[in-house]
């Protein structure tokens, strides 16, 4: 009993030992509370880091580096290697003397829920395109706006990542690495010479060989956004009229899918379940590679392609939040991305599509030359960023309810 | 009659209940055994075998992210294991003995809440606890915290159970003998619920090797556990590395089984001399 009693003002000691420690655990706190002594709590201490961001000189460092990032998104160690691509983390230790600590997330959600709970100082995070818009809303303001002149490489950004809807003066994100959703396929049962439909979905005669062995994603925008585009009409769109005639064609269609799928989409293609899929570039491309050997190439007998109609183009961003304790260090780092050889480093890595311009000499012509992964500047002007559209998001869930039946 | 009636049916249904003992004994067993051998294939699609190798294991091992969650996941299990399995045991041996203090009917609600709310409300709980009422710097510690407040309660209903069956005598005659209630509790009482604190104890252990959503939540920087990078990892690719690491964490738990088997079988033995 002693013992416990003992354990338990140890546990105490600690927890108090901790929390004197942590005033930016309070300060966080206080930016989603309510009530006005903590918002005014924020504000003061908001100003004071977006004083710190403001004093950042660039390649100026100011501690070791807190990054919050998806799991092997960055290539390190034994990835990088495997690869045979630089590891950018090693290379941005030695250059600038600091240390990164990594820590990852699998989920844009969870990700939200730390940063908005406080208490976990991370100075960068790469949350994708609708979750800056979500994390920079000025209610919330879980993002400090970014100090343009401590990133020079800024340069380097492709024109089309300028002026997106989530993000729109790009002050409070940087684009990290992009890609597209579209459809992948088994070349056994769709010919793709004259390119690739939605109507390999939508239309009744051209999806009737498919029957059953169809999969769409499981995500209201992307799916309802796809008929959309088969429309014609933007994946944004906030006319009721225009959804329910794409709800109302997905209706139709939803006796040919066989599955509502984000996850598996890929295994399902492959596996020969599903011969059309709808679904992320970047899925589709790691399965390929995975089952390809040394003596059979699967992209002999899958494809993925952007429909001529058009589609939706994503893209991960880095963001310095207001846990960050190092903006420095993150504003340095956010250089050392858009650096043209390291970023070209970088999507030697992940094969997804890369926002910077000058990298593209450092690309693999592989890749660069893949239009699935770079898509032609024609189909570049047929995609669509995913807009936060308020609250008619909700008529997108009740239409995608409701059509799936 | 009847009887030999009886036996003559019962071989017929002994043989389509151990036959039903194998199907379940596989359907359990085998994807493991699956995921064994996979992970010493030669290829990089995780259902194709293309030969022996063990590059895959030799690659785990030299990935250093990957070596610091597993790390990180071993600490965190035992610390967590150690602290639960002592309060959820003083919790089980309280609800059991002190039959009529107030609020015990309400105490033995709540132990079983850990048991019953959905994880991802449980994280955000205990996310919300530690950065806003305590509030801490999420870290290691904060995951540690986290995986005692939700394996305790497993161990103190494992315990419980375990005391239900007791015999009240036992511990009378230790006390008639002039035993104190410390050492009635060490020679006596202890001894004969340690199955159920230990099994309680391993339980405690795999939920917190496999935690991903309540550890997600609650982690800090840098304190990456295995299950969260391996979920992780899977959104990229499944190559047989994660077999690889699948089959080490497998290798550990069953060692930890086998470790406390050896530890029940010991006990027994002694309890059995002694009588």
């Amino acid at each position: 009993m002693r013992r416990l009693l003992i354990l338990i003002a140890v546990v105490a000691l600690l927890a108090a030992a901790c929390s004197s420690d942590s005033d930016d655990g309070t300060t966080t706190t206080a930016a989603s509370g309510t009530d006005e002594t903590t918002t005014t709590a924020a504000a003061e201490t908001g100003s004071e880091l977006d004083a710190m961001i403001a004093a950042c000189a660039p390649g100026q460092t100011d501690g070791d580096l807190n990054f919050y990032n998806w799991t092997e998104y960055i290539p390190y160690g034994s990835a990088a290697e495997d690869y045979e691509v630089t590891d950018l983390v090693a290379k941005f230790e030695e250059e600038y003397g600091v240390k990164i600590i990594q820590t990852f997330y699998e989920d844009n959600e969870t990700m939200l829920a730390q940063i908005e709970a406080g208490g976990a100082p991370y100075d960068l995070i790469v949350p994708s395109d609708y979750m800056v818009s979500t994390m920079a809303d000025p209610e919330v303001a879980l993002l400090s706006k970014l100090n343009k002149a401590a990133i020079p490489n800024l340069v380097n950004l492709d024109p089309i990542f300028a002026g997106m809807p989530f993000d729109p003066t790009g002050d409070f994100s940087v684009p990290y690495q992009a890609g597209t959703s579209g459809l992948g396929f088994a070349y056994e049962y769709v010919d793709d010479s004259e390119g690739i439909s939605w109507g390999l979905v939508f239309d009744p005669e051209m999806s009737e060989p498919y029957a059953g062995k169809i999969s769409m994603l499981n995500d209201e925008r992307e799916t309802l956004g796809a008929a959309l585009k088969y429309l014609g009409y933007s994946v944004n769109t906030v006319d009721q009229g225009q959804l329910d005639e794409a709800a109302a064609l997905l209706k139709d269609a939803n006796e040919r899918i066989a599955a509502y799928d984000s996850a598996a989409f890929d295994d399902l293609l492959i596996a020969g379940e599903t011969v059309v899929a709808h679904g992320w570039n970047g899925g589709f491309f790691g399965s390929f590679d995975e089952i390809s050997t040394d003596d059979y190439d699967a992209y002999e007998d899958f494809g993925y392609a952007v429909p001529i109609e058009g589609g939706i183009i994503w893209v991960d961003l880095m963001a310095v939040p207001i846990t960050a304790e190092h903006p420095c260090t993150a504003h340095t780092f956010i250089n050392f991305i858009l650096d043209a050889e390291n970023g070209g480093e970088l999507t030697n890595y992940t094969y997804y599509m890369s926002p910077n311009l000058a990298a593209h000499e450092y690309i693999s012509t592989d890749i660069l030359e893949d239009p699935s992964i770079f898509p032609s500047a024609e189909t570049m002007a047929k995609l669509e960023f995913i807009a936060d559209v308020g609250d008619f998001s909700l008529n997108y869930a009740d239409a995608f309810a409701q059509a799936k039946g | 009659m009847s009887v030999q009636q009886g036996t003559a049916h019962r071989p017929w249904v002994d043989r389509l209940l151990s036959l039903n003992g194998w199907l379940v004994f596989g359907f359990l067993y085998l994807p493991i055994l699956i995921l064994v051998i996979y992970s010493f294939s030669d290829s990089r699609n995780v259902g194709d075998w293309g030969g022996f190798t063990l590059k895959w294991y030799d690659r785990m091992f030299n990935n250093p992210e990957m070596m610091n969650a597993l790390g990180n996941s071993i600490k965190v299990a035992i610390v967590s294991t150690v602290v639960a399995t002592v309060l959820g045991t003083m919790a089980g041996i309280a609800l059991d003995r002190y039959r009529k203090w107030r609020g015990k009917q309400a105490f033995d609600v709540i132990l079983y809440l850990p048991v019953i709310i959905p994880e991802v409300t449980m994280g955000a709980m205990l996310l919300i606890w530690f950065t806003q009422v305590l509030p801490i710097n999420l870290s290691i510690w904060t995951i540690i915290l986290g995986h005692i407040a939700f394996s305790a309660s497993f161990v103190a209903i494992v315990v419980r159970a375990r005391l239900a069956n007791l015999d009240d005598s036992l511990e009378e005659a230790a006390m008639d003998l002039y035993a104190n209630r410390w050492t009635t509790f060490r020679r006596v009482t202890l001894p004969l619920i340690l199955p159920g604190v230990l099994g309680g104890a391993l339980l405690a252990l795999t939920l917190s090797l496999d935690d991903v959503i309540i550890t997600e939540f609650v982690q800090g920087p840098g304190a990456n556990l295995l299950p969260v990078y391996v979920f992780g990892l899977i959104r990229r690719q499944v190559t047989p590395e994660i077999n690889a690491v699948s089959t080490l964490m497998l290798a550990i738990s069953m060692l930890l089984v086998f470790i406390s088997l050896g530890f029940q079988v010991r006990s027994g033995m002694g309890r059995n001399k002694e009588e």
